[in-house]
Parts: structure tokens; sequence; C-alpha cells
């Protein structure tokens, strides 16, 4: 037993260089350098052709035939898919780590586009509980409304809902963007940690309850804060990003990014990150 | 897990067995191990539609007696409603241990309480809807199987609430089958997917108040606490707003009278609830994917928020 900790001990912090500079409390560290060009894509990846389409009719297939006929597709070198029909069936398009233009030409159900690291999704209809659930990047777009837990836990990347979303928006969010063109339900961005929520219109109940750290921005009105989340400060910096992020979605602040309502974590219960350099290493 | 879905015609009838059939059985997922459908048909002036079963489907099982055992308490049951003056119009017998009578009788609701407790004093009885317009029929198997049996598959009328259930807290058999009527109060019943964790003591205060609870499921006390506040006199909507209030735990649950269909979710909005509405139909389940079922399109839906309240008329 021994034995197998200190092998993997040795065998997951050595190849990623995790212990390279000294461990002062919360690390912003880059796991990965641009010159290091294999380390940026999976070793089962494809590459695909943007202007190389495929298209099909989902209406008469399972959760199971749509994602094995996408996973086809991208096999084929189809860079961008198009399903018709997806009928609000649940997990589709989930576990795809590739570059890949996929469009749901309708709705999805529950855990739709989870797990995913590269595509750039967009989905005509609405989505269910759980949608974008840990992403690690690319991007989501969602023309309707969404069900709750809408991107749980996501890491990085896009996830854009243009209408209504429902309770517990991006709870244990960890990195990335959403944003809701609409109201937003109750507990959103609860136990939140890295990452930006904008949420353009109303914010239920307890918003940021617990949040560790990230930043919310509210365009309505808040019904309250969770405990722990604070006002704060909004810098021209910031306006200016959270301008230009909009700009890419097609959507405006409703009296401009400057009078978005700025919320932040008061650290008066934060611990996140602050392991003891030894723990760290065990944790890792 | 349990799936609930509800349907409501505005101003007009439509295939509410079909279309609550397909709802249940897109989310059988959610439950295999029994279906109920409540369905409200044209209400009929001057006869009252009971439904009752005098066994379990398992008890069928059970040895070589239990055959006669249940003529002879279906005997039972016809003697006293004919004691009390009921006269019984229309029998039928989808299966061999559970009947739908149409009976003359006195709608007054102390006529209708002490019909349901003579009844259920049967051995093996279980009054599971009295009405003018309700048909509330469930048993062990999926949507389908349970449509079949019971041949609902063509029931006409304005509205329908169904449930497919996993059993978690209570048995696998029919007495803690969705949906349960609101005894005694006619037309009304309820199903619930979720979990109540003040049931112990909202169950000894409404049994202190005189009401029967035939299962340990928490999904029954909804019936009996809604049927309790409006025959004090509360409008549905009332009793459920303060459903919400009073009821400790996550749910989201429907009811449904003989002219109403309403929605409640918990201040948590733990439970999954997705509503679709046009003019003249309104269409929620746990999920989208059985809406779909009746509407094949393309539909704006949306999830009700935490501790929203809805009550939809059929008029």
């Amino acid at each position: 037993m021994e034995h197998q900790l200190a092998m993997a001990k040795q065998s997951t912090s050595e190849p990623i260089d995790v212990h390279a500079e000294p461990l002062k409390g919360r690390s912003y560290k880059t796991f990965f350098r641009a010159e290091e060009g294999e380390n940026l894509v999976y070793p089962d990846s494809v590459e695909v052709d943007f202007d190389h389409s495929a298209e099909f009719d989902a209406a008469e297939m399972d959760t199971s035939a749509i994602n094995v006929r996408i996973r086809e597709l991208i096999g084929e070198g189809h860079g961008h898919i198009i399903v018709r029909n997806p009928g609000a069936k649940h997990s589709l398009g989930v576990g795809i780590l590739n570059r890949l233009k996929l469009d749901f030409d309708g709705s999805l159900g529950y855990f739709g586009i989870g797990l995913n690291d590269g595509p750039n999704v967009r989905i005509r209809g609405r989505v269910g509980w759980s949608c974008g659930e840990n992403m690690m990047a690319g991007t989501i777009v969602v023309e309707k409304n969404a069900g709750s837990c809408f991107g749980a836990a996501i890491r990085g990347g896009d996830l854009v809902c243009r209408g209504d979303v429902g309770a517990r928006t991006g709870i244990n969010q960890k990195g990335g963007t959403i944003i809701v063109g609409g109201r937003t339900g109750m507990l959103s961005a609860f136990m939140m940690q890295r990452g930006r929520m904008i949420i353009l219109g109303d914010a239920d109940e307890s918003l940021g309850d617990s949040m560790y750290d990230g930043t919310i921005y509210v365009g309505g009105d808040i019904a309250s804060l969770g405990i722990d989340a604070v006002p704060g400060e909004m810098t021209d910096h910031e306006a200016a990003f959270l301008q230009r992020k909009l700009d890419l979605y097609g959507l405006k602040a409703p009296n401009g990014v400057e009078k978005l309502q700025k919320i932040v974590a008061g650290k008066q219960l934060w611990n996140y990150d602050n392991l003891e350099p030894t723990e760290k290493k065990i944790v890792l | 897990m349990c799936g609930i879905a509800g349907i409501i015609h505005r101003n007009k009838t439509g295939n509410v067995g079909a279309e609550m059939t397909g709802m249940l059985q897109a989310m059988k997922h959610r439950g295999p191990d029994s279906t109920g459908f409540a369905f409200y048909g044209v209400p009929t002036e001057g006869e009252l539609l009971l439904r009752f079963k005098v066994a379990e489907s398992d008890d069928l099982d059970s040895g070589f007696e239990i055959h006669e055992l249940i003529k002879q308490r279906r005997a039972q049951v016809d003697e006293r409603i004919e004691s009390m003056g009921g006269e019984i119009q229309v029998a039928e017998a989808p299966t061999e241990y559970a009947f739908l009578y149409r009976l003359r009788f006195d709608p007054e609701l102390d006529s209708l309480v002490r019909l349901a407790d003579y009844i259920e004093d049967v051995e093996g009885a279980e009054v599971l809807s009295i009405g003018n317009a309700l048909e509330l029929v469930k048993d062990l198997g999926d949507a389908t199987e349970v449509s079949d049996q019971y041949e609902m598959g063509e029931f006409v009328g304005t509205h329908a609430i169904g449930h497919t259930r996993m059993a978690t807290e209570s048995d696998v058999d029919i007495r803690s089958a969705h949906p349960y009527w609101a005894y005694p109060v006619s037309d009304v019943c309820v199903v619930h997917n979720g979990q109540l964790t003040n049931y112990w003591s909202k169950r000894r205060e409404l049994e202190r108040t005189g009401h029967r609870f035939l299962s340990d499921c928490d999904s029954e006390l909804i019936a009996v606490y809604v049927a309790e506040l409006t025959q004090r006199g509360k409008s549905l909507e009332e009793a459920m707003h303060q459903s919400v209030d009073e009821l400790d735990g996550v749910f989201s649950y429907l009811v449904a009278t003989s002219d109403a269909l309403g929605l409640a979710k918990d201040t948590m909005a733990a439970k999954p609830m997705v509503l679709y509405e046009s003019d003249d139909c309104i269409v929620m389940a746990s999920e989208e994917v059985a809406i779909r079922t009746v509407f094949h399109e393309e539909i704006d839906t949306f999830d009700p928020y935490a501790g929203e309240v809805r009550v939809w008329s059929t008029n």
C-alpha cells in the first residue's frame, strides 16, 4: 500500500511539474504551456475539417445510437455535425474531447453536453437539468430556456443560455463563464469556486451562497444574497471584458455592463486551497 | 425517483387516456414498480363513479382460496352499498380484484365518508376513488401494461394526472402506488415526486381530525392535507400555497379536481418539473421527453421556480 501511494505521488506529480515553484496558499499555476502542443490535445482526438459537414435525423434513434453516430462522424473527419429532432432525449453530445462544431436542431433532456472538452455546441431549443456539467473547454449556446443545475461544476469554456434557467445554476463552478440571458433560480453559484457568472435578468434567493471565489454579475434584481456573498467593486478592466464577452454572443446588459451588480465571496468561510504543501502533494 | 405528469385541455376534451399512457411510458426509467392514472371525464350528474379493489395483485399468488375470497369480499361490498341506499347501475371488472361501479347514491360528503369507511371495513378492500368525473386506476407494471389491463387507452376527458413509481420508503403494492384519492372529498387526487420529512407529525395532526391513512406513503399525506384544507373552506390554490409553507421536504406534486389541475414545487426547487402552456392545452411532467410524446414538434417549455404554485381550470 505504501509503495502504491509512493508510486502514485511520483507518477501524478512529476510529469506535470506540480511542485516546480514554492506553494504559497492559493495558486494559479499553469500546467500546460502553449509550446507543449502535444499536451493540448487528447491522444485519440481526430483532425476534423470544419468545412466538412454532416447531418442526421435523430427522431427514431435512442441516446446511445445518437452519441455513437456523432462519434462515427467525428471519426470520418466531419468538423460540423447537425443533429435534427433530438426530441429532448437525455445525455446527448456528452464526453466529446475533440474540436467540433455541433448543432442540435431542437431540445435536449437531462445531462446534455456534459464532460466535454473542446466542441462548440449550439442548441436551437431548450435543455433540461445539468446541461454542460463538468465542461472543460469549448462553448455551449442554448437558444431557449434551461433547467436546473445549468453548468454544474464547469471548469472552463463559455456556457450561454439566452432564456431563463432553473435553480442552482453553476453549482460548484470551478472556472469558465456562464451567461444567462434571463432569470436564474435560487441558490445559483452555490459553492462557486472560480470563474464568472453573468446573469442579465433577475436572480432568485441565496445567490452565491457559500461561494469560495469567482465573480457574479447581475443585471436585474437579486432576491437575496447567500451566506458569505457580498457586493464587489466593478473595475474598468472587468467592464471591458464583460462587454467583449456579451458581444461575442449578441447579448446586452439591460443598463450597460457598468451597471451590472458585482458579487464576490466575503471569504469569511474561505479555506479553499489553504492546504499545507505536504497535504497538497497527497491530494494531487 | 418517480415520474409525474399532468395534462389539461381547456374548453374541450381530448384523448387523455392515450396521452397520459404515452407520457408515463416515456418516463418508465424513473420508476418501473407501479403506474397510476387519474382520468377526468365529463362529470355525470346524479351518478357516482366508484373505483375500489378487494385484494392486491400479488395476493393472487398467495393460495388457492384467494379467488373465492375475492368473490366473497366483492359480494360484501355490494351488500354494504345497497344497505346504505346505493343502487349499482353498472359494474365493471377490469381485473379480478379491482372494480368500477356506477352508482346512484347520496352525494353529500357525510354520506360519502360513511360509504368509503363501510366499504374499507371489508377485509382487503380499499376505495381508490369516488367522484362524478374521476376514474383512478393503479397497479403494478409500467404505463402500457396498466393502461391495457384497465382498458384506459381510449379514455376521453378534460384532464388527467399520472405517476410512475420507484418504491423507496414503502412497499411495491397497489396500496403504495399513486395517485392518491383525497379521502373523503370526491374527485380530488394527488401525484407526488419527492419526500416529506415532517410526514409523521403532519399525519398525526390529520388523524386527530378524523382522517384515515391506508398506506405509509408520504404522498398520501399531501392528498389528505389538501382535502382537509379545502373542506375548511380554502380554495385549491390557497391550500397548495399553504402546503408549500407547511410541508417540509423536497417535492413536486400535482393535484386534480373535477374541473382544475394544480402544480406545486417545494421551496428548494429540488425536484424536477417541466411545463408547456398553450391556449388550449397545458402539459407538465418530470421530464420534457414525456411532454414530447404529446407534442412532437419543437415547443417552448420551462421549469417552474422554487415555491411556485399554479392552478389551471378546464374552462
